[in-house]
């Protein structure tokens, strides 16, 4: 019986995330990056009370089309662009442990923050690096870590400080998730990964940080044909596969 | 009424031109957001800076501006803009490029700020009267980075010195900002204070100290700021 990590459909893939799940989210600030279709699935399943981890906490859906707009003569926005905002918006997020809750620069008031100031969502900041080391230490096996970074800040609060080489360190720790969603340019069936360009950003360092990673890739190829020395992800870390539909959904809502 | 109004003051590329004199071949560079993405713009390409960014890129070129064809999805900077493929750059995941910066790998991280603090300090993710700020990478690269150097206003909208005795906003890092670009300054922040490097034409030295909080020492090589 041969491997197969590849599933049909957005929607079969997240069937079973519980409510109150951990989800890392992948990507970092652009549409190519990002798990757009299995976002979508999350909000058609309707699941609730989800603590996500991510750099951003997104858009809602009129601010994408805003930002379509505002994007177009730089870096033109796809229409399958869906954000965790509107995971946010339907309050289906409890909290969020983010490096990027609001919009810097403040050009818009995102759902986190609106529900922020609401009291219906809870807000763990924490700065891209410990971040992603918090998510990388989970996926090795490693329980906690100290570092230099946020000691003396809102960030320290609560948490352990030791001095090494003369600075104080701050303990954090691991943040393993229920489930990684994350992107990736080509997957096969045992669930190796390669990414293009920018879009391993938090992918990469968040696949195998969940008790199951779902990779959305442009492409599903033939065993064998991923250049094993551009393997980024290896298989066991990648626990399920999908593939982006073509042509592309303008809907969240459109099961897929 | 601010007295000053009607003088000369950098505008935030003059700032960025100003910043991108710091920079020196072989030199590791993260560009923070802000003013600080505008000095991509102002690095030539011979002098090959390895300009490096958080979300795991480094080596790229300039911003790709006014090209929506040319510019590709799959090569963008931390401010999500996109950015020219150069020969010699590479790509990274988040961990690793965090490893680069936490690491000390990074030479010059030039940062924004709402607040510096005669000490160093530096508060540049909340703005007053918000809920809640954004850490993004800048809180890593403030701690991290060999030399912090932040490109900001002098004076925030409402004329109130940046440049101040106690840092009163959230603090991203202490001790950690050596030198300030402003738009009518470049001022050290030494172990005994603040220092006047260079000044912008058609200001004195008493009138930039006028919009400083803490003392302001007076650099005997004090030089006009030129781009």
């Amino acid at each position: 019986m041969p491997i197969n990590k590849v599933v049909d459909s957005f929607d079969e893939a997240v069937h079973d995330v519980p409510d109150g799940a951990v989800v890392h989210i992948g990507g970092f600030g652009g549409p190519a990056e990002y798990p757009s279709y299995l976002i979508a699935a999350l909000a058609r399943k309707g699941v609730t009370g989800l603590t996500i981890t991510g750099n951003h906490s997104g858009f809602g859906e009129e601010q994408i089309r805003q930002m379509k707009e505002h994007m177009a003569t730089l870096l033109p926005y796809p229409d399958d662009y869906f954000s965790a905002g509107i995971l946010i918006e339907r309050g289906q997020v409890r909290k969020g442990i983010l490096a990027f809750p609001v919009l810097p620069g403040g050009r818009m008031e995102l759902p986190f923050e609106r529900l922020l100031k609401e009291g219906k969502v809870e807000l763990e900041l924490i700065g891209q690096g410990s971040l992603a080391e918090r998510i990388r230490a989970a996926r090795a096996g490693i329980a906690a870590f100290y570092t230099p970074v946020g000691a003396g800040t809102v960030v320290a609060e609560g948490k352990d400080v030791r001095w090494f080489d003369g600075r104080p360190h701050i303990l954090e720790r691991a943040l393993k998730a229920d489930v990684s969603v994350i992107r990736a340019h080509q997957a096969d069936r045992w669930g190796n990964l390669v990414y293009r360009g920018t879009a391993r950003t938090f992918n990469a360092t968040m696949a195998g940080a969940a008790t199951v990673t779902i990779a959305e890739v442009d492409e599903v190829v033939e065993l064998g044909e991923l250049d094993p020395e551009r393997v980024v992800t290896p298989a066991p870390y990648v626990q399920r596969v999908v593939q982006r539909p073509k042509p592309a959904m303008t809907s969240w809502q459109t099961p897929c | 009424m601010d007295p000053h109004a009607d003088k000369p003051r950098l505008d935030e590329f003059s700032i960025a031109a100003r910043a991108a004199k710091e920079l020196r071949t072989g030199m590791v560079v993260n560009l923070g957001f802000g003013i600080p993405m505008l000095v991509s713009t102002f690095v030539e390409p011979e002098r090959e800076v390895l300009l490096h960014s958080e979300n795991g890129v480094i080596g790229f070129g300039p911003v790709v501006v006014d090209d929506p064809d040319g510019a590709d999805p799959y090569c963008i900077n931390g401010g999500g803009q996109p950015v020219m493929k150069t020969p010699g750059m590479s790509f990274m995941t988040h961990d690793q490029s965090f490893e680069l910066i936490r690491g000390g790998w990074i030479d010059i991280s030039l940062l924004g700020a709402l607040q510096v603090g005669v000490n160093g300090d530096l508060a540049n993710f909340q703005v007053p009267g918000k809920i809640a700020g954004s850490l993004g990478g800048a809180q890593d690269l403030a701690f991290c980075a060999k030399r912090v150097v932040v490109l900001m206003t002098h004076q925030d909208k409402h004329g109130a010195p940046k440049l101040v005795e106690r840092v009163t906003l959230p603090l991203t890092a202490p001790r950690c900002v050596r030198r300030v670009i402003t738009d009518i300054s470049v001022i050290d922040v030494d172990a005994d204070g603040l220092v006047l490097r260079e000044i912008m034409p058609g200001w004195t030295p008493d009138e930039i100290r006028s919009v400083t909080g803490p003392d302001l020492a007076i650099s005997p090589d004090l030089v006009e700021i030129t781009l």
